[in-house]
C-alpha cells in the first residue's frame, strides 16, 4: 500500500509536466517525480525493526567479527548508495533547466510554451 | 544584488564560519558517521551561499571569485581521477583499488579510528571539494545574469 | 509506527497537488519545499540517516535557485485553454498508465520484508558481512560508494561537472560581440 501511493506521487508529477503551459510549472513536475523515485527505492530496502547500516562499538565482537544482531536487523544499504547519487544529479540537471528557462524569458518575454512556439524572431 | 539589514549581516558573520566548520566535519568523517563527501560538499557551499545573500553579489565575489571557484572545481575532480589512477601501480592492477586499506594496514585492526578505510577519506575531500565548489559556481552565476537583464525589475 | 508513514505519505501528497494546481508561482515553489521536507523526514524514519542529510541541504539550494527565476518575473497567471481535446487524451493516458502500475506493484513483496532477504547470494549480503574487514569502513553506505562501486561515482561526478558547465555556458553574455567584430 504505500508503494500504490509513492506511485500515485509520480502520477501527480507526470500530469503537471504533460499538461501545463507555464514553463517553470514544466520543471516543478519533473522535480516531484524525481522526489517520488527516490522516496521508492528507499523504500525497496526497509525492514520491520530495522537498524541502519552503520557499525557501531556495540556490533563489533571480540576477534574483529560483526555481530549477529546487525547482519540480520539492517536494511538495505545499496539502494541508498544509489539515491545518494541521483539526490546530487537532480540539483545539477534544475539549474540546467532554470538556465534554460531564465534565457528564454529574456528572449520572448513569457513563460508560456504556446506562445513560444508561434513567434519566429 | 544587495545586502540585508545590519542585523542580518551581524549575526551572519558569525554563523558561516560555524557552517563551514561543520560542513569540513561531515566530510572527514565520512567513514566513521553519516555524510560523506557529497552533503558535506554541499554545507561548504551553502556557507558562500549565506555570504552572499547576506552580504551582496559584489563582496561575496571579492571573498571567492569565478575564476579561482571554477579552479578548486577543477582541482577536486583531478584530486579524485589521481587517488584513482594510483591504484594501478600495486597489488591486483585494477583501476580504484583501496592500496592503503589491503597491502599497507592488512592485519592490523584500526576499525573505527579516524585514520583507517584506507583511500576513502581521500576521495571524500576531493569529491567535497568538488561538489562545494560547483554549486557555488552556478549560484553566482544565475546571480550574475539578472541584474543586467533587461527585464529584471526590483531586485 | 506503520501510522507514521501513512501521514508522512499523506502530508508530502497534500504538498504535491497544491504545488501543482495553483496558479501563483511562488506558492508552488514553496510547495516543492515542504514536498522535499516531508521527504527528508521520511527518509529518516526508513533509517537512512545519510540520505536524510543530504536531500535536506539539496533541497535548500534547490529552493533558492528556483526562486531566483520565478520572483519579478510574470508572477500572473497564464489566461487562456489549451486546446480541450488536446488536455483530454493526456489525462486518459495518464491514467491508463496509473492502472498499469498498479497491477505491476502487486508482484512485489510487501512493504517491510526486505527484498534482498529473499534471494540467495544478494550482492548486499555480501556488503554487510564483509564491508567492515575488506575496507575498514564503518559506514557500510560509504564503503560501497567509493570502495564496491567507485565506478558509479566517477560517473555522477562527470554528468555533475558537465552539467553546470552547461549552465554556465547558456548564462555567459560576452563572447558573443567578440567573435562578430574580429570578423570585421
Amino acid at each position: 500500500m504505500p508503494y500504490a501511493l509513492c506511485f500515485l506521487l509520480f502520477v501527480i508529477g507526470l500530469y503537471c509536466a504533460v499538461v501545463k503551459k507555464n514553463m517553470v510549472k514544466i520543471v516543478v513536475g519533473i522535480l516531484v517525480m524525481e522526489y517520488a523515485v527516490n522516496l521508492f527505492l528507499i523504500m525497496l530496502g526497509y525492514r520491520w525493526d530495522g537498524i541502519a547500516p552503520i557499525i557501531d562499538k556495540s556490533y563489533l565482537t571480540k576477534g574483529g567479527g560483526i555481530a549477529e544482531a546487525f547482519v540480520s536487523h539492517a536494511v538495505d544499504p545499496l539502494p541508498q548508495a544509489l539515491v545518494l547519487t541521483a539526490i546530487v544529479i537532480s540539483l545539477g540537471s534544475l539549474a540546467l533547466m532554470i538556465s534554460i528557462c531564465i534565457r528564454t524569458y529574456e528572449k520572448y518575454g513569457t513563460f508560456d510554451i504556446t506562445e513560444i512556439r508561434r513567434l519566429k524572431g | 544584488m544587495n545586502g540585508m539589514t545590519i542585523i542580518v549581516k551581524t549575526i551572519s558573520s558569525w554563523v558561516k564560519v560555524l557552517i563551514f566548520l561543520f560542513g569540513i566535519y561531515i566530510v572527514l568523517f565520512g567513514h566513521l558517521t553519516p555524510g560523506g563527501g557529497f552533503a558535506g560538499g554541499v554545507i561548504l557551499a551553502s556557507s558562500y551561499v549565506l555570504l552572499m545573500l547576506a552580504f551582496g553579489r559584489k563582496f561575496a565575489e571579492k571573498n571567492l571569485s569565478l575564476g579561482i571557484a571554477s579552479k578548486f572545481d577543477c582541482a577536486g575532480a583531478l584530486l579524485f581521477i589521481a587517488v584513482a589512477l594510483i591504484g594501478l601501480f600495486f597489488g591486483a592492477a585494477s583501476f580504484f583499488y583501496n592500496y592503503l586499506q589491503q597491502q599497507v594496514e592488512a592485519g592490523h585492526e584500526t576499525a573505527l579510528r579516524l585514520v583507517s578505510a584506507g583511500t576513502i577519506p581521500l576521495s571524500n575531500i576531493a569529491i567535497g571539494i568538488k561538489v562545494g565548489a560547483s554549486l557555488f559556481l552556478v549560484i553566482l552565476t544565475l546571480s550574475i545574469f539578472r541584474p543586467e537583464s533587461s527585464a529584471g525589475k526590483k531586485e | 509506527m506503520s501510522l507514521l508513514f501513512y501521514l508522512m505519505l499523506l502530508f508530502i501528497l497534500i504538498a504535491a497537488l497544491v504545488a501543482v494546481e495553483t496558479k501563483n508561482l511562488l506558492s508552488s515553489v514553496i510547495c516543492i519545499g515542504a514536498i522535499g521536507f516531508g521527504a527528508s523526514l521520511m527518509f529518516l524514519f526508513l533509517r537512512a540517516p545519510d540520505i536524510a542529510i543530504t536531500q535536506i541541504v539539496v533541497e535548500v539550494l534547490g529552493l533558492i535557485i528556483l526562486i531566483r527565476a520565478t520572483i519579478a518575473r510574470d508572477l500572473t497567471f497564464i489566461a487562456g485553454d489549451r486546446e480541450f481535446f488536446g488536455t483530454v487524451v493526456s489525462v486518459v493516458i495518464v491514467f491508463v498508465i496509473f492502472l498499469a502500475g498498479i497491477e505491476v506493484l502487486k508482484t512485489l513483496p510487501e512493504f517491510g520484508v526486505a527484498v534482498f532477504a529473499q534471494t540467495t547470494d544478494a550482492a548486499s549480503q555480501t556488503y554487510l558481512e564483509e564491508g567492515l574487514a575488506k575496507t575498514g569502513a564503518a559506514n557500510i553506505v560509504s564503503s560501497v560508494i567509493l570502495d564496491f562501486r567507485a565506478y558509479d561515482t566517477l560517473g555522477e561526478a562527470t554528468v555533475l561537472f558537465t552539467s553546470i558547465i552547461g549552465a554556465t555556458v547558456i548564462l555567459r553574455k560576452k563572447a558573443r560581440k567578440k567573435v562578430e567584430e574580429a570578423d570585421i
